[in-house]
């Protein structure tokens, strides 16, 4: 079942495209790797799909409803954690999900029972009454992700979700990641290429806005070319990293 | 209207959950029983009225009511929680509204704790009470509309310091739409009627006529009417930001 879906979308802010007729779906259980350099139009396309930010051409759709013209309803079956993982410094952690709760129109029992599941499986008993400005920034992206997940949506786009997270801290924002995998489409956008091979079903490489590689972590790594031994030599890089290099140079013709 | 009360709650909350509305608050109040008492000298006057307690209003506003309504939209901006904000089921007009009547409830706290001078007046003499409460209320009103035009200009900049400039400067043209100051600039090349209707939006103008107690209901709906449009503008500018 395609829960997520973008027909050629073309972002341009003034005559910057940022976004270039970007074409792809995600099916229910998989989760979709966004990968790229910095700038490379990530971020900028999972806003269009969260609906935060309208595209110049082009569709997206959540749950088979355009995010532009049936907005309500695709950000209903939607989790969105933006980047860096805002949230009101002034608040609680309980009261700021509570608010994102109550904003999404559930009703007291539900909301006890999501926050319950999510306290215990996000591990945020300790800091439920600790204002966000006070909180780590492994516990901030943690609050974000419990956030996007209130109201258990069908879709998740979480844009660099392990960004500033110590190694432990990763693992278990992957195992979480992985867990959720089966129930739901997930996109997350990453410069990490290890994450990718982690948790993807597959990956989407990414860069000056344009769409240059769709497979799964394993047909990505096909296309590596065989390592230069004296680079290897000096530079340790994994099989991954030289295949990410190889696509994203090769389009800027280096 | 369930989401505009949610807004609404966290909005007003934040004011007390920083030392902001402390501050505002005192400088509120030390500010307009400053200015009665001192530069429009409420006692040599010997009248029980409080004239020289509003008068001030307009002047005080243009200053802080930006102050409280700038950091509505520029702050989610800079902190990227609008992110959040902008994508939740619910629609622009619900965030905009529950946004202003946060900070115009606030306000009116501000304006409610000077209610002891109120109570002076009727101590030392017999004020026209009618006169009073509807001065209250339109000057309620105006503090509503500074905050919704500051609210407008703070949707436009993720820079609090900007949309605090920008909406005094607006506020001020507001304020002395009725004033040759404004209207000279006008005058020469305009026809008639623009420069009629520039004057008629005079913030000040239309006060009086409510703290004179006169000719109140023009007045009031005057000030309805531009809240109405600036938070209909702000919606737009929300609107237009997506599309940017």
């Amino acid at each position: 079942m395609t829960l997520v879906e973008t027909r050629g979308l073309v972002k341009r802010f003034g005559s910057f495209t940022a976004v270039n007729d970007v074409s792809f779906s995600v099916q229910r259980g998989e989760v979709v790797g966004f990968l790229g350099p910095n700038g490379a139009g990530k971020s900028t396309t999972m806003k269009i799909i969260a609906g935060f930010l309208e595209p110049s051409s082009g569709d997206a759709f959540v749950g088979g409803h355009n995010s532009r013209t049936d907005a309500l309803a695709a950000r209903k079956r939607l989790g969105y954690l933006p980047e860096g993982a805002p949230a009101y410094p002034d608040m609680t952690v309980g009261d700021f999900l509570e608010f994102i709760a109550a904003m999404r129109g559930l009703d007291a029992a539900t909301t006890r029972k999501r926050l319950g599941i999510l306290v215990d499986r996000i591990d945020l008993a300790e800091v439920w009454n600790r204002r966000i400005e006070a909180l780590s920034k492994g516990f901030k992206r943690r609050v974000g992700i419990a956030q996007a997940l209130v109201h258990d949506p069908d879709v998740l786009i979480l844009d660099e979700p392990t960004d500033g997270l110590d190694p432990n801290q990763k693992h278990e924002m992957r195992e979480l990641i992985r867990e959720l995998a089966p129930e739901k489409a997930i996109v997350v956008s990453t410069h990490i290429l290890e994450e990718v091979e982690a948790i993807c079903t597959r990956a989407l490489i990414i860069a000056r806005g344009e769409i240059l590689a769709d497979g799964t972590p394993a047909e990505l790594l096909a296309k590596a070319p065989v390592s230069d031994p004296d680079r290897q030599r000096l530079v340790k890089t994994t099989p991954l990293e030289d295949a990410f290099r190889h696509i994203t140079l090769e389009q800027a013709g280096a | 209207m369930r989401t505009v009360y949610l807004v609404f709650r966290r909005e007003f909350a934040g004011y007390f959950s920083t030392p902001i509305a402390a501050v505002f608050l005192i400088v509120f109040l030390g500010m307009a029983t400053g200015l009665t008492f001192f530069v429009a000298s409420f006692f040599d006057r010997a009248q029980a009225d409080m004239s020289a307690f509003f008068l001030w209003h307009p002047w005080l506003y243009l200053v802080l009511m930006p102050a409280i309504g700038m950091r509505l939209w520029a702050e989610e901006r800079r902190s990227g929680t609008i992110e959040l904000l902008m994508t939740l089921p619910v629609q622009p007009w619900q965030l905009v509204l529950g946004k202003w009547l946060a900070a115009w409830v606030f306000a009116g706290l501000a304006l409610l704790l000077t209610m002891p001078l109120w109570a002076t007046v009727n101590y030392l003499g017999s004020p026209d009470n009618g006169v009073i409460i509807a001065s209250y209320l339109g000057s309620w009103l105006m503090a509503g509309a500074f905050l919704a035009i500051s609210a407008a200009v703070s949707a436009l900049t993720k820079n609090q310091v900007l949309a605090f400039i920008g909406a005094v400067v607006v506020g001020f043209l507001f304020v002395m739409a009725g004033f040759d100051l404004v209207l000279s600039a006008v005058k020469p090349w305009a026809p008639q009627i623009v420069v009629q209707a520039i004057s008629s939006m005079s913030f000040i103008g239309h006060f009086q006529r409510i703290t004179d107690g006169v000719l109140e209901v023009p007045a009031l709906i005057f000030f309805v009417s531009l809240i109405a449009f600036a938070l209909w503008l702000n919606v737009r500018i929300l609107e237009v930001k997506k599309a940017a």
